[in-house]
């Protein structure tokens, strides 16, 4: 019998009733479940409301009391959102394009920098290494808001203002990525390592094809994180030109379009947070189980 | 003494050229640190050195920097009343968002912990949802739009709570704790994921130990066995939440508008954008910069201080 097979077979076996745990009360427990569900309504609320709206026609928006489940859903708003876009010499799938290739091309160069220099911090011994962790540990501390402007001036000495380079490169070197990577690396079997090296593979190959593969779920951690930032990103301060701003920026004009705007304004909402809480949804055991391990220790 | 000395730089030669050794030896190691470091090097740590150098200067990116000395400190603490006014505001937001955010954090990672496998998967992304929500707080402008259609005002004018209704973005009172309100709804970020997963790690035999020693109730349970496990974890959330607090500026000039009533909703990020990119006062906005960046670093050094002694 399989490994798998057995433990399934166990699971089948389990008394049905499990022996509750000692210092707990049952009337305690259902205070706690209603708290909870309660809790998790409120938190919901704003999400659902504004998933609700995106799918109400626009005789239902703006109905007192409010329903929250729309009573003919339409996806109107969502194509209403190509035909305006449309409109506008800058097209829809071109902010689209921008908020895309910005995630996809910031998250894998973040994943690849940050994956290599988390990988000689934690499993090998130099001069110098635990001082740059622990600047990168501080560098957690405080927001990016404070390197804002020295940052201007330097993408302006460089000439990337008002290129997707401004976003993406900046964005690779994010201190949170290399601190869950490292913390998480840490845990791997030296042994591995050794025992690929006594087989003659390059550092470069004990990497790839060794530590790599064997710290998915922390790829996962560092795809969220980035992809959450960079969707996000307005990039306003140092993208100027339409053709190359975002999806955000585009949601802020049409909201500044006013009550008339509201449906679409919703669809946007629905587009720019479907696509980090689709990924949270994935992969949340593979994110949790990389941030057991994301204690600062002193 | 002169012996001394002597010795004493003979050693640290010595010294020194082992480093050097190693150094050599693990060249491997800096090839491979060398990517992320340069970057790392160049968007954060030269910033940060660049911010306090400007910060002393007279700076507005045409002409180059003059020398000013203490000037814009001197100015933006005793002359300028709306930087005093952002302070106030960041420090009340952060005050009352970040230790209480904080707190909900583990509050519900703990109350979930329990749940069967399923349903905490479930309510881990119903609470943490918001954090990653993007934009999605700008719906609070729906239900606390300023005219009586708004839900919120309708509805409190429908159970005769008031009579008219309450422009809440644009009414100084209430701009701070409807911000508030939204900013805490989107706390449960990533302090709130550290958390679940740390108490997720414990060793259950440690309860089992603590009911044999008479372990009586929850709260015993909490703060001997569970908060002392979950240390460096809540040193993180800690960093996390400290970090968020202070930056607070998206939802503030989201919902409150840019610049707000008064500046009653305006922090001190909010003033930095307002010097650093309105009006290219470079200078300025640095010096507003390294102040931040120093109530950052304070503040996150006292709480680690304060939460080495949880649980002893």
């Amino acid at each position: 019998m399989s490994k798998k097979r057995k433990e399934k077979v166990q699971e089948y076996h389990k008394p049905l009733v499990k022996k509750r745990k000692p210092n707990r009360s049952v009337a305690g427990d259902i205070f706690l479940y209603l708290f909870l569900l309660l809790v998790a309504f409120v938190m919901a609320f704003p999400i659902i409301y504004a998933v609700s709206s995106a799918l109400k026609p626009l005789d239902e928006l703006f109905k007192f009391p409010p329903t929250i489940y729309p009573r003919n859903p339409t996806l109107d708003n969502f194509s209403d959102l190509f035909v305006t876009m449309g409109k506008s010499w800058v097209t829809f799938s071109r902010y689209l394009f921008n908020t895309v290739f910005i995630t996809a091309v910031g998250t894998a160069g973040h994943l690849i920098i940050a994956s290599m220099g988390a990988f000689v911090l934690a499993k090998y011994e130099f001069p110098g290494g635990q001082t740059f962790f622990k600047l990168v540990t501080v560098a957690m501390m405080f927001t990016g808001y404070v390197t804002q402007i020295p940052n201007y001036l330097i993408l302006n000495k460089l000439g990337w203002i008002d290129t997707y380079w401004a976003i993406v490169i900046p964005a690779f070197a994010s201190p949170m990525g290399l601190f869950l990577m490292k913390q998480f690396m840490e845990g791997l079997p030296t042994a591995l390592i050794e025992a690929a090296k006594i087989d003659g593979a390059s550092e470069w190959r004990v990497f790839w094809n060794i530590v790599m593969p064997n710290v998915k779920p922390a790829w996962m951690t560092l795809i969220i994180f980035s992809v959450q930032g960079l969707w996000n990103n307005k990039a306003s301060t140092y993208i100027y030109s339409e053709e190359k701003k975002t999806l955000v920026y585009a949601l802020q004009q049409i909201q500044a379009g006013g009550i008339a705007r509201t449906g679409q304004g919703a669809a946007v909402l629905v587009v720019v947070m479907i696509v980090p809480i689709a990924i949270f949804i994935f992969s949340e055991s593979q994110i949790l189980e990389t941030m057991a391990s994301s204690g600062l220790k002193d | 003494m002169k012996e001394f000395f002597s010795k004493y730089f003979l050693m640290r030669k010595l010294q020194a050229g082992v480093a050097w050794k190693k150094m050599k030896r693990s060249k491997m190691c800096y090839a491979f640190l060398a990517p992320y470091a340069i970057l790392f090097t160049m968007f954060f740590v030269f910033p940060v050195v660049a911010s306090i150098y400007y910060s002393f200067t007279y700076y507005n990116i045409l002409e180059p920097p003059r020398f000013l000395g203490l000037q814009n400190y001197i100015a933006l603490i005793l002359e300028d009343d709306i930087f005093l006014t952002s302070i106030k505001n960041t420090f009340m937001i952060a005050i009352i968002t970040g230790p209480l955010g904080y707190i909900m954090s583990f509050l519900f990672a703990w109350l979930i912990n329990e749940l069967p496998r399923w349903v905490r998967s479930v309510a881990v992304i119903v609470f943490y949802a918001p954090s990653i929500a993007g934009n999605c707080y700008v719906i609070f402008s729906v239900f606390f739009r300023g005219d009586a259609y708004g839900y919120v005002n309708a509805f409190l004018m429908n159970i005769g709570i008031i009579d008219t209704p309450i422009l809440w973005f644009i009414n100084p009172t209430y701009m701070l704790p409807i911000c508030m309100l939204v900013i805490l709804w989107m706390s449960l970020g990533t302090g709130f994921l550290s958390f679940v997963a740390g108490l997720q790690g414990i060793d259950k035999s440690q309860y089992e130990a603590g009911y044999m020693d008479g372990v009586k109730n929850r709260w015993q349970e909490l703060w001997f066995i569970t908060l002392p496990n979950m240390k460096p974890m809540l040193m993180f959330g800690a960093v996390m939440s400290i970090t968020q607090a202070f930056g607070v500026c998206d939802v503030t000039m989201a919902l409150c508008g840019y610049p707000s009533t008064d500046y009653a909703a305006r922090t001190i990020v909010t003033h930095l954008f307002d010097y650093g990119f309105t009006r290219f006062e470079m200078g300025y906005a640095c010096a507003i910069a390294t102040i931040l960046f120093l109530i950052m670093i304070l503040c996150n050094k006292a709480i680690q201080s304060l939460l080495r002694r949880v649980g002893t």
